[in-house]
């Protein structure tokens, strides 16, 4: 189970790492392994403001349909247009070329009250 | 709660990598790597199963083939010598107590059913069985091992020895695996040639060991429960539980082809003749989504704004890439070539009525 160091975790098991204004977020190793193939996804459109944990799209896998949550509020900046193509991405790098939305003008406040790796790493072991 | 039960093949799954769950009071594996790779790969090459949950009766004695005749819905009496056959149980109300293979071997009888109605199924036989006649519940004592795809015959050939070219589909015969004589037959619920071995659990290892080392060439893989169920939902074979249970009536499920009133008496057979005659109300359907959908057990059907069916079964075909689904539609729809609406949590999705399975080109003899 892959945790990097660096980024933000939420329990509902989103990634988001902030570079500058703007934050990427995907969901983790742990959340492609328990959903299994990633048939696709659903995201919001670009423009859209999101509050801290609403829901913004959907995981159809082959086993489970699921919902991603928003760790922050903010605006959607970006959403990533490859996975209509091919969602598989998501299971083979979800930290990566998985990357889901990239959200601006969120409160840096609600960034920091969020997981760090050591803390989610041990939410996975219990 | 009863103690999770293992199959012969654990270790073999767990040191595979599988993904294990809980299913039926079994620990099996839902998937090792991936279900759509597991799927495609039993398509296109060769996948080996453990399905030592399902379970298997032996039914002894002079009045043997009288009892299943009386019990199960399609006609036993045409079998030949070390035939299968696909059939199902009903309650005297027409609905189904589970779907199953009979087989018929030398000495006896073997019937083949899922590991969810074990326990039911064996207590509803022995409330049925005459004085006379023996049924004995081997399912902890057999192991099951399946090796499914269009290389399975070359898989096997490397295993055991047997006039493979003779055995035909739904035939069944023994031989050899492991220096033990075992049964196997030429059967599966996937749409592709293949063979169902029932194994002593004392070989199950090595057997399992050779399989994989024979299907090497053919970039073998073990199988889990997950890509089994898309394989045989592609095929519009009915999962107990799923497409049929209890409340159904073999005929709305498209089943009629196994049941043979004309054999005689048997448990719900008055019903069956009846929704035959009478022309069932609701009949199960194939639909393909004609949008980038996955429809799940439970979605409702529409025409307009009029709720016309649930969807039993589905999933995102590996083979079509599409959304397939099955599921009873009122009568008067769901004609082939019509479209209906999949409500897929809140959204409507077309879906196109088909006939029959979904994929065609299945290895299958």
């Amino acid at each position: 189970m892959v945790v990097p160091e660096g980024l933000k975790y939420t329990k509902e098991h989103e990634w988001i790492k902030v570079e500058g204004n703007v934050a990427t977020v995907g969901i983790t190793d742990f959340a492609q392994g328990e959903l299994g193939d990633i048939v696709f996804v659903e995201l919001p459109k670009v423009g859209q403001t999101l509050k801290q944990m609403q829901a913004f799209g959907t995981i159809e896998a082959v086993k489970a349909v699921s919902e991603m949550f928003a760790p922050v509020s903010g605006s959607v900046r970006e959403v990533n247009t490859n996975l209509e193509a091919d969602s598989s991405v998501i299971n083979k790098d979800p930290y990566g070329a998985g990357w889901m939305i990239k959200i601006e003008n969120f409160p840096a406040g609600e960034i920091s009250a969020l997981l760090d790796a050591a803390t989610y790493k041990k939410l996975l072991e219990d | 709660m009863s103690q999770i039960k293992k199959t012969p093949f654990t270790e073999c799954n767990e040191k595979a990598g599988g993904k294990m769950v809980e299913f039926a009071g079994y620990l099996m594996p839902i998937q090792y790597r991936s279900i759509n790779q597991e799927h495609l790969k039993v398509r296109q090459s060769v996948g080996a199963f453990d399905l030592s949950h399902m379970g298997e009766f032996f039914v002894r004695g002079a009045g043997a083939l009288e009892f299943i005749q009386s019990v199960t819905t399609n006609d036993a009496s045409a079998l030949k010598m070390n035939q299968v056959q696909y059939s199902a149980m009903c309650y005297p109300h027409g609905g189904i107590v589970d779907d199953l293979l009979v087989y018929r071997l030398p000495d006896e009888y073997m019937l083949v059913v899922n590991a969810a109605n074990l326990d039911k199924d064996f207590a509803w036989l022995m409330e049925h069985k005459p004085k006379g006649v023996e049924m004995i519940n081997r399912s902890d004592e057999l192991g099951l091992l399946a090796i499914q795809g269009p290389k399975a015959e070359q898989v096997i050939r490397k295993i055991a020895k047997f006039d493979w070219d003779k055995i035909g589909y739904y035939e069944a015969g023994r031989t050899a695996f492991c220096g033990k004589d075992t049964l196997f037959s030429r059967t599966g619920y996937t749409g592709e040639d293949g063979f169902e071995i029932y194994c002593d659990p004392s070989i199950a290892v090595q057997l399992w060991e050779q399989t994989l080392e024979a299907g090497k060439e053919f970039d073998i893989e073990p199988i889990g429960l997950g890509a089994r169920d898309s394989l045989r939902l592609e095929m519009r074979y009915m999962l107990y539980g799923n497409d049929i249970d209890q409340t159904t009536n073999p005929i709305e499920a498209g089943l009629g082809w196994i049941c043979k009133p004309e054999k005689g008496e048997f448990v719900g057979r008055k019903p069956i003749v009846d929704m035959k005659e009478g022309k069932p109300p609701r009949r199960m359907q194939s639909l393909v989504l004609k949008d980038k959908a996955i429809p799940r057990h439970g979605y409702p059907i529409f025409v307009g704004d009029k709720n016309v069916g649930t969807v039993t079964s589905g999933c995102f075909s590996p083979s079509l890439e599409q959304g397939i689904a099955l599921g009873y539609v009122a009568r008067e729809h769901g004609k082939v070539g019509e479209t209906v609406d999949i409500d897929v949590r809140g959204k409507r999705v077309q879906a196109e009525v088909v006939k029959g399975g979904f994929y065609k080109d299945g290895s299958h003899k």
